[in-house]
């Protein structure tokens, strides 16, 4: 479904602040399969997630889903077929406009937007219906204004949009980190509910080694712009954190590097 | 008495400049508040509007065809501005001088002079100072049917891809939307409401004269931030936000009626305007500032109780 291969990306070339990001990224994912990415700071996470998103162009490399090349696809155009869940709460959705509003502009994603009515009965009805399956509260508050949500509602809110027009990817970048402990394990447990549901592709950041690997088929480890572990199936089952920790310090060759993970 | 009866006199001025005026900052509501985008072309894409309305009347063009062109006219000054930072990266402000400067040149080659005059005897105008009482009720009528037409249009798809793209651009291009072609549009539209309002305003004057829009801009921020402090708590669905921009502008015009009443010389009015806008600009950020300082005492003194 989703292939990446030999991504770069340089950020500020030829400065004092030149920083490599991504240095020859490559991997395949299949439909369906879902991977938690973890490293430290600088690591090249976000910028992986941000150029699979198309926010930022590589600079080589191609990037391609379900049989399309997208390295060269602006970003509005890849929502097509990409759904999104920020770390920020306040990202993915429209503060000023109310619950229903933003389902609905979710529910137009890829479609070419005209003078027809921006929201329908029919479509409050579902929307309804679909809230009070997540159980937020929400299913009554439809035409309240999304900026009285709190954090882990709106990145509920967040995960149902990014999922109400099926899409062939979901990209959740470390959308549970601005949360409480508690709030963040709700969401975790709304997200593994829609993405087993669709049985939806999905790369996931995390700074959370337990989601990790709790979560998903596979798991990546990231480490200077590259994915050094890459583990699925039985032996990621089987993975504990401290597992998780030799590996990473045999990989990056420091033990101090199991700070800058455990820190990050 | 004195002052109020001749207050009273001023006030059909005041409504009918108010309306007229109110269009312009509905124009303005869009790109300001809607999109979030500072938009300085109005200064000219009024006067714009204004000069193409008057050539094509003294044309004898029907009137019907004369707004039409001008709110075309400001909408093409509007996706100068709108291409100028899309296409460009040339930053919001600075767009709208840029266009608003070279309209100035552009508005005195449609005009073939600095001022061009219509007069109500000769041209069978919609509006005139000499008829004010006529001219709130046309002022009026404009008002509504414009509000009506942009309250169906902000809640089609697209009139809502723009309201996401002004409220948070990184949601709106998740979802598709292309956020550089949205903010095109409601400059689009903005500003062929502004040129509406001074196809207006020239009728109501009986003449454009290249000056006409100097200041403009700030005249609808009034509008728009007196219509948000004295409704905005009671008008909550769209079209009564609105509404509240147009009375806004009405008030601004009673206001202005009653400070040169008082002996404010005319001169002065577009500090007088300035200051006005500042105060408003400046209300929330202190109304934020005073009560954040008064949470911080209120907890200091609970936190010496508790020590104690």
């Amino acid at each position: 479904m989703l292939k990446v291969e030999n991504i770069r990306k340089t950020f500020n070339p030829g400065t004092i602040n030149e920083k490599t990001a991504l240095s020859g990224v490559s991997f395949h994912l299949r439909e369906g399969e879902s991977v938690s990415v973890i490293g430290g700071n600088g690591a090249g996470k976000s910028t992986l997630l941000n150029a699979v998103a198309g926010t930022l162009t590589v600079d080589s490399g191609s990037v391609n889903l379900g049989g399309l090349n997208i390295t060269h696809l602006p970003e509005h155009k890849r929502a097509k077929y990409i759904g999104r869940v920020f770390q920020d709460p306040m990202m993915g959705t429209a503060a000023t406009m109310q619950i229903e509003e933003n389902l609905a502009l979710a529910l137009r994603r890829g479609q070419h937007r005209t003078f027809r009515a921006g929201i329908t009965k029919a479509e409050r009805d579902m929307f309804r219906d679909m809230l009070k399956i997540l159980d937020l509260g929400l299913e009554d508050r439809l035409t309240a204004k999304v900026g009285l949500l709190s954090g882990g509602q709106r990145q509920a809110l967040t995960l149902l949009m990014a999922s109400l027009v099926k899409p062939k990817l979901l990209l959740l970048d470390e959308h549970t980190a601005a949360l409480d402990p508690k709030t963040a394990a709700k969401v975790m447990e709304v997200t593994r509910r829609i993405v087993n549901r669709d049985q939806l592709t999905t790369l996931m950041i995390t700074h959370n080694m337990r989601d990790a690997i709790e979560y998903g088929d596979r798991l990546f480890m990231m480490y200077e712009g590259r994915i050094v572990i890459d583990i699925a199936g039985e032996e990621k089952q089987k993975l504990t954190v401290p597992d998780l920790l030799e590996l990473f310090s045999k990989v990056s060759g420091s033990t101090e590097a199991n700070d800058k993970l455990l820190m990050s | 008495m004195d002052l109020i009866s001749s207050m009273l006199r001023m006030m059909p001025d005041a409504v009918a400049q108010g309306l007229i005026w109110g269009i312009m900052a509905l124009g303005v509501y869009i790109t300001y508040k809607v999109l979030d985008y500072s938009d300085l072309t109005v200064d000219g894409s009024i006067c714009t509007g204004g000069a193409v309305a008057a050539l094509l009347i003294l044309n004898g063009v029907p009137m019907a065809v004369a707004i039409l062109a001008a709110f075309v006219a400001g909408a093409l000054a509007g996706l100068i501005t709108a291409l100028l930072h899309t296409k460009m990266g040339i930053p919001p402000i600075l767009s709208g001088i840029l266009t608003q400067l070279a309209l100035y040149s552009i508005n005195l080659r449609i005009m073939g002079k600095a001022m061009l005059a219509v007069s109500v005897d000769k041209f069978p105008l919609l509006v005139s100072v000499r008829d004010q009482g006529a001219s709130c009720l046309v002022g009026a009528a404009f008002v509504v049917v414009i509000i009506a037409l942009l309250y169906w249009f902000f809640g089609t798809e697209l009139g809502c891809a723009i309201r996401a793209t002004g409220a948070n651009p990184n949601m709106s291009r998740a979802q598709g939307i292309n956020d550089n072609t949205m903010k095109l549009f409601g400059l689009v539209l903005g500003n062929g409401l502004v040129g509406i309002s001074g196809a207006l305003y020239t009728q109501y004057l009986g003449s454009v004269t290249v000056n006409m829009g100097r200041g403009a801009i700030v005249i609808g921020l009034a509008a728009v931030i007196i219509g948000d402090v004295l409704f905005g708590k009671i008008f909550r669905n769209f079209s009564l936000k609105l509404l509240s921009v147009v009375l806004g502008a009405i008030i601004y015009y009673m206001v202005t009626a009653f400070v040169i009443q008082l002996g404010l010389n005319t001169d002065d009015l577009k500090l007088f305007s300035a200051a006005f806008v500042t105060v408003a600009l400046f209300l929330p950020y202190w109304k934020d500032r005073h009560h954040k300082e008064k949470h911080r005492k209120k907890m200091m003194q609970e936190g010496g109780k508790a020590d104690a």
